[in-house]
């Protein structure tokens, strides 16, 4: 078998069935009584056992294998589902998802003091009859039937253990013997391993066999020790257990031990598809093919009519093509979302909250390079409201709210862009500490300051000065790092601000847009060149007469509606050549927007909004300062896009 | 060495040639979209069939004098390396020539030449035919402290 082709539907599904086990648990934590949700969690790890030993994974297998007797055991009620079984659990499902991750690295993970862990927690039931029973769980259903049916005529089914010495030469020889002689007092139902293996000396030095007898265990355990080089480790009454699992012994078997993986396996990023889509987009393509075809009759004949058509038809086919490629590229929400009530969990454990996660619209759809890359901004978002926003239960008592913090993460879809709100009822933002801090760090001065309104103060938190740790707890418990998730949502094409009302909590709303592949750009003339600059970052334009931009300090700059705005000339930054009759005496001015600078660029003119589509520049190209891409135009034209964040 | 066949293409007044398994395809120049700070050697990029490809001036590149030729017979030469596609100016295409084993020299062997993107020179039918060096070529991280010295041939 390939194990290469599977790896990646390995990955997939295992992932999918990791989520659910987490999911599970964090049902059954809620509410112990609800019974489908362990069923749930018994299949998923049944699951992954089963898939992780085709793909001989032993370690995983192993791990798995153990959890699923565990989980086996709360799910029959003879071990009470606690909070320490759940956080062992949850370390479980993490250590799999670890080893999961180094798969294509060929680590290992220490997993025998959760192993350790596991197995004394299904030992700690009292009851011995238990512990039978999880033995006879390697016996399928038919010699079960036959130890029931052994059980009604009163005879004893013995499991007997039996050691070969080291020192034996032919183990097969005196297994052999065994058999022989423990078949003159009964009957052998089983044996582990299976007599095949036996007798071709596949196992270590000691072996099982369960015996059929109207003979007493000390007859037995004559009978085994009087052949030579063999002695009975333990004999014991076997029970019944109408449960039917996978036996352990077979475990072994099922592994394809394939060690030579080869350990470079790129690992690559898959989506799942609607068939229908594809299905979709197939026709499209072979619409597109028909039109192709049409087009080069169209070049003999000259036919004028005809071609006006056609390309009527080939301009709606690919701006169906492109819906359908973008849709196939959307991911719903969820895949993020799913991991953060775990996330909470464990906060709120550590931290002594109580705090109660409400999500909405986790099937809001956004790209999928989108998606990879929110997860973070959102995770410290949460985290800064679990940690600093929402007060510990006592205080929030005293203070005469709800013992219960709540809060609210939201996606909603609005326009071509989607919202996601991260929101708190805890202690909010004060407006005075911010203040403060503005004015000890020197970002802001205080006339500065007394000018802001409110919400421009809170939104403070996001500038760069802010982030140290320290800093931030002190002065509003928030904001650990807040520039890095602003940038981080800038560099996304989106946008983030913070509304807080101290005492009552905060507001984080995030707007992204739909896609990154396209964007809403628009395009200026600088000197002969077009470049494209995305509509994300710019505030406004306006036209200004050369003679009214002033100098300071060597620094070009105009005001604006009584402010000043400073002002970048873009052919300078460009190297862009202005020959004299382009020099005219009115030029256009783009207001940008960079965290939270608002800078002019100055450009010759402005062509108009466009929807473009992001290409690359290339391996070879990457890297230049302010240059984000390239768009082709609709006349064929390549068109720079600027990158506003790196290029000033 | 073995038998390889390469794409051979004029450039100034030398014969250079590029192995035809990384050569994508050749065009007729097209409008370029010049790249603000880009190395002086990328002419700029050129939009081919929706793909932004850069496209480099070998002249630049080389170090050799004078302005890039613009007539009827110069071409893009698309090449791939890697993933990597970059189009190169060339004065002219002439050719696909087999070249044998013997008929292919390590550069080594001919002292005038100790240029880094020579990978080796063929002798073809009395011509010399540089045969170039694509790894360094594309190399374009390096390329920053290397300058040129011309041709002396």
């Amino acid at each position: 078998m390939n194990k290469n082709e599977y790896l990646d539907l390995f990955f997939e599904e295992t992932r999918e069935h990791l989520q659910l086990l987490n999911e599970g648990l964090l049902k059954i934590e809620q509410n112990p009584a609800d019974e489908e949700p362990i069923n749930e969690i018994f299949r998923a790890a049944h699951t992954i056992k089963g898939m992780a030993a085709t793909m001989g994974f032993e370690q995983i297998t192993e791990l798995t294998h153990k959890m699923e007797n565990l989980l086996g055991k709360i799910r029959d009620k003879e071990l009470n589902f606690s909070s320490d079984i759940s956080d062992l659990l949850f370390k479980c499902v993490d250590t799999l998802e670890q080893m999961i991750n180094n798969i294509d690295e060929n680590k290992e993970i220490e997993i025998a003091h959760l192993i350790n862990q596991l197995t004394n927690f299904e030992k700690a039931d009292p009851q011995k009859e238990n512990q039978i029973k999880e033995e006879t769980n390697s016996l399928n259903e038919y010699e079960n039937k036959v130890i029931i049916e052994a059980q009604k005529q009163n005879l004893n089914v013995f499991k007997c253990v039996i050691n070969v010495s080291p020192e034996c030469v032919m183990k097969a020889v005196r297994v052999f013997m065994v058999f022989k002689s423990l078949e003159e007092i009964g009957e052998i139902i089983k044996s582990i391993p299976n007599s095949q293996d036996l007798e071709d000396e596949k196992f270590d030095n000691q072996f099982t066999v369960y015996l059929v007898t109207n003979k007493g265990s000390n007859e037995v355990e004559n009978i085994i020790n009087s052949i030579s080089e063999i002695s009975l480790e333990k004999i014991e009454l076997a029970g019944m257990d109408n449960e039917k699992m996978i036996p352990s012994g077979n475990l072994g078997k099922q592994e394809t031990k394939d060690k030579s993986v080869n350990s470079t396996t790129k690992i690559h990023q898959t989506v799942r598809v609607d068939i229908n889509k594809l299905d979709n987009l197939m026709n499209l393509v072979g619409e597109l093919v028909i039109n192709k075809t049409r087009l080069e009759d169209i070049i003999k004949t000259n036919d004028m009519k005809a071609l006006t058509e056609t390309v009527e038809q080939i301009d709606r086919i690919t701006s169906e093509l492109q819906n359908v490629v973008m849709n196939v590229r959307m991911v719903p929400i969820e895949q993020v979302f799913n991991r953060f009530p775990r996330m909470v969990r464990d906060l709120c454990k550590d931290l002594g909250k109580e705090i109660r996660l409400i999500m909405e619209g986790k099937e809001t759809e956004l790209d999928r390079t989108v998606i990879d890359e929110i997860g973070d901004p959102l995770v410290h978002l949460l985290r800064n409201a679990i940690d600093h926003g929402i007060e510990s239960p006592d205080i929030r008592v005293r203070r005469g709210k709800e013992r219960e913090g709540t809060l609210k993460l939201i996606a909603r879809q609005e326009g071509k862009s989607v919202v996601i709100i991260v929101q708190d009822n805890g202690q909010g933002i004060s407006i005075e500490k911010i203040k403060q801090k503005a004015l000890e760090k020197g970002l802001y001065t205080a006339k500065e300051l007394d000018q802001m309104d409110n919400n421009s103060i809170i939104n403070l938190i996001f500038s760069a000065g802010f982030s140290t740790a320290e800093t931030i707890t002190d002065v509003s418990g928030r904001g650990v790092g807040l520039d890095v998730v602003k940038s981080k949502i800038q560099a996304l094409s989106g946008s983030v601000y913070v509304e807080s009302k101290e005492g009552e909590g905060t507001k984080f709303t995030i707007k992204l847009p739909l896609t990154l592949a396209i964007i809403q750009a628009l395009l200026v003339k600088v000197g002969l060149e077009i470049y494209a600059i995305p509509l994300a970052n710019i505030d406004e334009t306006t036209v200004i007469e050369d003679s009214l931009i002033k100098n300071i300090q060597g620094q070009e700059v105009m005001v604006l509606r009584g402010k000043v705005l400073p002002l970048i000339r873009l052919s300078k930054v460009l190297d862009v050549k202005i020959t004299q009759e382009l020099e005219t005496n009115e030029l256009y001015v783009v207001v940008v927007r960079k965290g939270d600078k608002q800078v002019g660029l100055v450009v010759n003119e402005l062509i108009g909004q466009q929807e473009i589509v992001i290409t690359s520049l290339g391996k070879l190209l990457s890297g230049i300062p302010g240059i984000a891409g390239a768009a082709i135009l609709g006349d064929g034209k390549v068109s720079l896009i600027l990158d506003i964040g790196s290029l000033f | 060495m073995e038998e390889i066949q390469i794409v051979a293409f004029r450039l100034d007044n030398e014969e250079y040639g590029v192995n035809i398994l990384n050569v994508q395809e050749i065009i007729r120049p097209t409008e370029i979209t010049r790249v603000p700070k880009a190395p002086a050697y990328i002419t700029g990029v050129i939009n081919l069939r929706g793909n932004v490809i850069p496209v480099m001036n070998l002249r630049q590149r080389f170090g050799i004098q004078g302005e890039m030729q613009n007539d009827s017979n110069t071409r893009i030469i698309i090449l791939n390396l890697q993933d990597v596609n970059i189009g190169i100016f060339v004065d002219s295409v002439s050719e696909v020539i087999r070249l044998s084993g013997e008929e292919i020299e390590e550069p080594n062997l001919v002292e005038a030449l100790d240029d880094k993107f020579v990978q080796a020179v063929g002798k073809y039918n009395g011509r010399l035919i540089i045969l170039l060096d694509l790894n360094q070529l594309l190399d374009v991280n390096n390329e920053k402290a290397h300058t040129l010295s011309s041709r002396s041939e």
